[in-house]
């Protein structure tokens, strides 16, 4: 169905889509969105979301199941301790996207802001992934405790860096990739830059050919560059802080 | 390099007495007590939890202080010496376990209840109704009825959730990790038999638990561990946790010892590693952002839980509280710089924060002077020892009371201040299996339900003498309250008046 | 009514100017601010507003607050012999003034506030007396009279102090307040606008935000950890703080450093977020030399704690944010508009198709300047 969200309040906006979600619905195409937080927020039905504006902040937040596709930038906030479902930002996202994020998938077409996957975290099979077709502010995948977060820096103007200072600072868990290097002296003193093996390159190639189909990017050419694997050093960054 | 660090404790054995049973030698989780023909303590890894005395069947065991380790010296105590010299030895931050022991002034203990006389009469509890039912969320400012044509009324009101305890004592978060599951379990049996609360802390809730739904406060704090929209609504309520008595202003970390498979499963983080909740929440850095956080678990819960904000006591706590209230919470809880925690370092517990008497009192105060008082439940958490105190925090203001460290008391902690080692002989601060066995949650359960029955038992007391049956009658009745050995200024901030003065 | 204790707050901010000086009217300003009412509580609300009365544009523009005739009275008598009073006359409003719409930032039920109970708002348009001028500049005096008013002249308040330029906040939200002070019937080539969150008492219009002084004019998100030492930092240079709010201490930093220190805005910026040290060491020679010094001698001026901050002055706009970004802004430009909103919404509201959205980085000033020539 489609709803005209010029003007429409969050929780009224919210309201109806929970309500026609439990009465069976499972599309919803959300006109004329501006700001409306929390879209998509902790409903657990396999529903599909298209927002054609601008969402507001903690959009799919607790999400537990449903695919949201977004038309344009996304604010703050994005998919925060999300479990399950899907996000696709053809844009650009804000800050802190993806923080405590459990599983799913994260797909942000342009930059991401700071703090991005921040908390992330996987038990087994429960892995969450986060891909940016941009570059990444500060404080990238600090305290990641799992998940696969990866950088592309497409598009970039030459000389800007693909992530900001403070990459995977904290980190204790999971993997970031990047693609074309990085410069070690804005990595965290937690990670060790390391060369992806066959392995890393089969998992990235199935997630890399999900994200081009979904904005139309070459993916031959975006494996065409090599990537870079950031991975923890330690599994207890900071064992070393306390006297006990 | 070895260490120069004398030890605290001297074990002393009566071999006498002794009859080479080895039960200490067994209980000991920390690796003290060895046996070689005879049992050998080793004084240095003595923190005097006093398992080996309580479990030695010759009572043969003594643990003393060792008195003469450090040369008298009131500026240099013991405690300053022994903690300079660890930490030249290891150049880190020193780690210690549950609330501020210092010497600060408890104003529990400077605060006496009025009783009845001849003029007012008090009530006999035993025989006559005597109520502590409380209620926690968000109240209206008014009531609207209305009335149909046949004469019929009703209310119009829509009041929001509520949440409702038969006695006006809640316990604690401690998040499973920092206690073992067994703990969890006794709580939630016994929160669920008193028709109180448990509080997750911030680690999560085991799946076996959540049967106990309805007695279960969930927490959300920064590192986000093992929060999903169902872990949300397996609750009767969620709380937000901005801050912890016991350390201010800074995280948390559960030593990596402490993260075996099933921490590590409904934590999701690696087996092995600390668990890291850093001080903000990353989404929180500004009111209106705690507002957004709240208001999303709202959503997510579809507007059926109270959802609390959990501070610390901090200076500015009660503009704080008042924004927090604005902010939509309806329930805040506020913690004390006496409050416990499983780990904290030192220099925080024992330097940052202020008194729950005086916190509580100013947030009361604040939120009655803006007229938001209806608006929220105020929860007052951090050096709750008894009833006594429960009942002079209501009558301070707060909704009810919460209790961590006698809840674990009551479990069988000796309070040695050990819980970040994860070797808690006691079977509560730890995660290893054959240390968790030794807490038996059925007895657990049948020990905190005990001594709930005996604080709801002393509160009728209480209210009884005070001529009232009813615990609102007391809540917020500073009046009943009279302040001994206290400076004019406290007396003020706590808004009571001295003993010997009359209404 | 004043209140003597420190009162955090958060916000939503929100800023637009036509970099040509095209002067447009306020009711976009108003609806930007509504769709970020969630940010705020209702209990703080303004707008700043540069170009507006260009047929006094010579005199400075002085929004008064006061709490009653009496206080009019009295700070009328102060303006004696101090000023030459060009023109007066009570501010335009709409008492009960409410923004009607709903919008998807704001509920249509519970939303909206009437404005009620505001002080008596007068606006004078002043000439410094000449003689005045003797030992100080103009501005200096203009500054010495705000702190003198606001500190001793009893319910009295100046809200804004500028040459063609004011301040109009209040109690209430925004919104609200757009409407009760009419704002659509003016036209300015910059806007800027507050939406409060504080945790105090309602009460006091004073504590409202924007906070001005000359044609600085800040609106400001966050709460700055550093209040303490920054206020013990201005107070030598003779500021006095009255309104405890770190707002305030935001524009005298400004006022210090561009007005009376004659720093660049870009420098001043970077006093007050400064870079970090390890990003100081990697800097080339000059630049090291310069970043080093601001911290060595400004180290009181180091704003610390999460903002973002709208400065609006009489040729532009800056905004920029934080040394860790913390608080939210993002930036978009649109034909010669440049737009400035803590959420992007914020900006779409009222521009919709826009050339360039941008999220600035952290402690790195987006500088708007009004082209040459503009009046």
């Amino acid at each position: 169905m489609r709803i005209d969200c010029k003007g429409l309040y969050y929780r009224k906006q919210n309201k109806m889509i929970r309500d026609f979600a439990n009465d069976g619905e499972t599309e919803f195409i959300l006109d004329n969105a501006n700001g409306q937080r929390y879209i998509g927020g902790g409903i657990e039905k396999k529903i599909k979301i298209t927002v054609n504006g601008v969402p507001g902040n903690d959009l799919a937040m607790f999400m537990n199941g449903p695919t949201i596709i977004v038309n344009a930038n996304a604010q703050d906030g994005v998919a925060n301790t999300m479990n399950a479902g899907e996000v696709i930002v053809h844009g650009s996202a804000g800050d802190v996207l993806g923080y405590g994020m459990r599983g799913g998938k994260l797909y942000i077409k342009g930059n991401v802001g700071y703090r991005t996957g921040i908390h992330a975290k996987e038990y087994k099979k429960q892995v969450p992934v986060i891909i940016a077709g941009g570059i990444a502010g500060d404080f990238c995948g600090e305290y990641m405790a799992g998940g696969i977060l990866v950088l592309l820096g497409l598009n970039r103007d030459e000389g800007t860096p693909i992530a900001g200072d403070y990459l995977g600072t904290g980190m204790h868990g999971g993997v970031i990739y990047l693609r074309g290097g990085v410069d070690e002296s804005r990595i965290g003193a937690e990670v060790s830059v390391l060369e992806p093996d066959a392995k890393d390159m089969k998992l990235l190639k199935k997630y890399l050919a999900e994200f081009c189909g979904h904005f139309g990017f070459d993916l031959e050419e975006v494996m065409s560059e090599p990537f870079v694997k950031l991975l923890p050093v330690s599994s207890r960054p900071y064992g070393d802080l306390y006297a006990y | 390099m070895n260490s120069e660090l004398p030890p605290e404790f001297i074990v002393k054995v009566d071999y006498d007495r002794c009859r080479r049973c080895r039960r200490c030698v067994m209980n000991c989780s920390f690796g003290c007590m060895t046996f070689k023909d005879r049992v050998v303590p080793e004084h240095r890894r003595c923190v005097a939890c006093q398992r080996c005395v309580t479990y030695c069947p010759e009572y043969a065991i003594t643990v003393s202080k060792n008195e003469l380790a450090y040369k008298e010296n009131e500026n240099w105590s013991p405690e300053i010496r022994k903690n300079i010299l660890k930490q030249a030895e290891t150049g880190g931050m020193l780690l210690t376990g549950m609330g501020n022991p210092r010497e600060y002034p408890i104003l529990w203990d400077h605060l006496l209840i009025d009783a009845c006389q001849v003029t007012n009469p008090s009530i006999d509890p035993l025989r006559e109704p005597m109520e502590l039912r409380t209620f926690l969320g968000r109240k209206p400012e008014r009531l609207e009825f209305s009335m149909d044509e046949a004469g019929e009324i009703d209310l119009v009101t829509e009041i929001e959730p509520q949440v409702r305890l038969d006695v006006p004592v809640v316990f604690g978060a401690m998040s499973y990790g920092a206690v073992s599951l067994n703990v969890h379990r006794s709580l939630a049996m016994a929160a669920s038999r008193s028709g109180t609360l448990m509080n997750t802390g911030e680690g999560g809730l085991h799946r076996e638990l959540y049967p106990y739904s309805g007695n279960i406060i969930v927490q959300v704090a920064s590192g986000r561990f093992g929060v999903h929209s169902e872990y949300l609504n397996t609750s009767a309520m969620v709380e937000i946790k901005i801050g912890q008595g016991a350390k201010p202003g800074i995280g948390g970390h559960l030593p990596g010892e402490k993260v075996g498979e099933d921490i590590s499963k409904t934590r999701m983080i690696p087996v092995g590693t600390d668990a890291l909740s850093p001080a903000p929440h990353h989404d929180i850095y500004s009111i209106e952002d705690l507002s957004q956080l709240i208001f999303a678990i709202k959503e997510a819960t579809d507007y059926e839980k109270p959802v609390s904000v959990k501070i610390s006591a901090v200076h500015n706590v009660a503009a704080i509280a008042s924004g927090i209230v604005r902010a939509g919470a309806d329930v805040v809880t506020i913690d004390g710089f006496r409050g416990g925690t499983g780990a904290t370092p030192m220099v925080i517990r024992d330097n940052v924060g202020i008194p729950i008497e005086l916190a509580l009192a100013a947030v009361d105060e604040r939120l009655r002077e803006e007229g938001i008082r209806n608006n929220a439940s105020i929860l007052c958490a951090g050096g709750i020892r008894s009833s006594g105190d429960v009942a002079k925090a209501i009558a301070l203001g707060a909704d009810a009371a919460v209790i961590g460290t006698a809840a674990l008391v009551a479990l069988g902690c000796r309070i040695c201040q050990k819980c970040y080692t994860g070797n808690c002989a006691w079977g509560i601060a730890t995660q290893k299996p054959e240390l968790v066995r030794r807490l038996n949650p059925q007895i657990g359960a049948d020990r905190l339900t005990n001594l709930l029955a005996a604080w709801s038992l002393e509160l009728k007391e209480i209210l009884g003498s005070l001529g009232v049956n009813s615990i609102e009658s007391l809540r917020g009745s500073r009046e009943r309250l009279r302040g001994v050995g206290l400076d004019s200024q406290t007396l003020e901030l706590l808004g009571v008046k001295p003993a010997g003065v009359g209404q | 009514m004043r209140r003597n204790c420190y009162i955090p707050s958060g916000c939503s901010i929100s800023g637009m100017m036509s970099e040509s000086g095209k002067r447009l009217d306020g009711n976009a300003i108003i609806r930007s601010i509504a769709l970020m009412h969630d940010r705020g509580n209702g209990l703080g609300g303004g707008f700043a507003a540069y170009g507006i009365y260009p047929w006094h544009s010579d005199q400075y523009a002085f929004h008064m607050m006061f709490d009653d005739m009496d206080a009019k009275e009295r700070c009328e008598e102060h303006f004696k012999d101090r000023f030459e009073i060009v023109f007066d006359e009570e501010m335009p409003t709409r008492p009960g003034g409410v923004f009607e719409e709903e919008t998807s930032g704001r509920h249509g039920d519970f939303g909206g506030q009437p404005i009620i109970d505001p002080p008596i708002l007068w606006r004078y348009f002043m000439d410094v007396p000449e003689e005045r001028m003797r030992f100080v500049s103009e501005r200096e005096y203009v500054v010495e009279e705000v702190m003198e008013i606001n500190s001793k002249v009893d319910g009295a308040f100046v809200a804004s102090s500028g040459k063609n330029m004011g301040a109009f906040k209040g109690v209430g939200y925004p919104e609200d307040l757009g409407v009760f002070y009419k704002l659509g019937e003016y036209k300015a080539y910059i806007w800027t606008a507050h939406g409060r969150f504080p945790t105090n008492t309602p009460g006091w219009w004073g504590g409202a935000h924007p906070f001005c002084l000359l044609d600085w004019s800040i609106v400001h998100n966050g709460e700055i950890s550093s209040y303490g030492i920054n206020k013990r930092y201005l107070e030598p240079f003779g500021y006095r703080l009255e309104l405890r709010t770190d707002t305030e201490v935001v524009a005298y930093l400004f006022d210090l450093l561009v007005r009376r220190h004659k720093m660049p805005i870009e420098l001043a910026a970077k006093a007050l977020a400064s870079p970090f040290w390890k990003d100081i060491d990697r800097m080339p020679e000059r630049e090291r030399r310069i970043a080093t010094a601001i911290r060595q001698v400004y180290g009181g001026a180091l704003l610390n704690g999460p903002f973002s901050i709208i400065l609006g002055h009489s040729r532009g706009m800056v905004g920029f944010n934080d040394r860790i970004k913390l608080r939210p802004m993002t930036c978009a430009k649109k034909d010669d508009m440049l737009y400035m909103a803590s959420e992007e919404s914020g900006i779409r509201e009222i521009a919709p198709d826009l050339d360039l959205v941008w999220s600035p980085r952290a402690g790195t000033p987006v500088v708007g300047v009004l082209e040459e020539g503009v009046e």
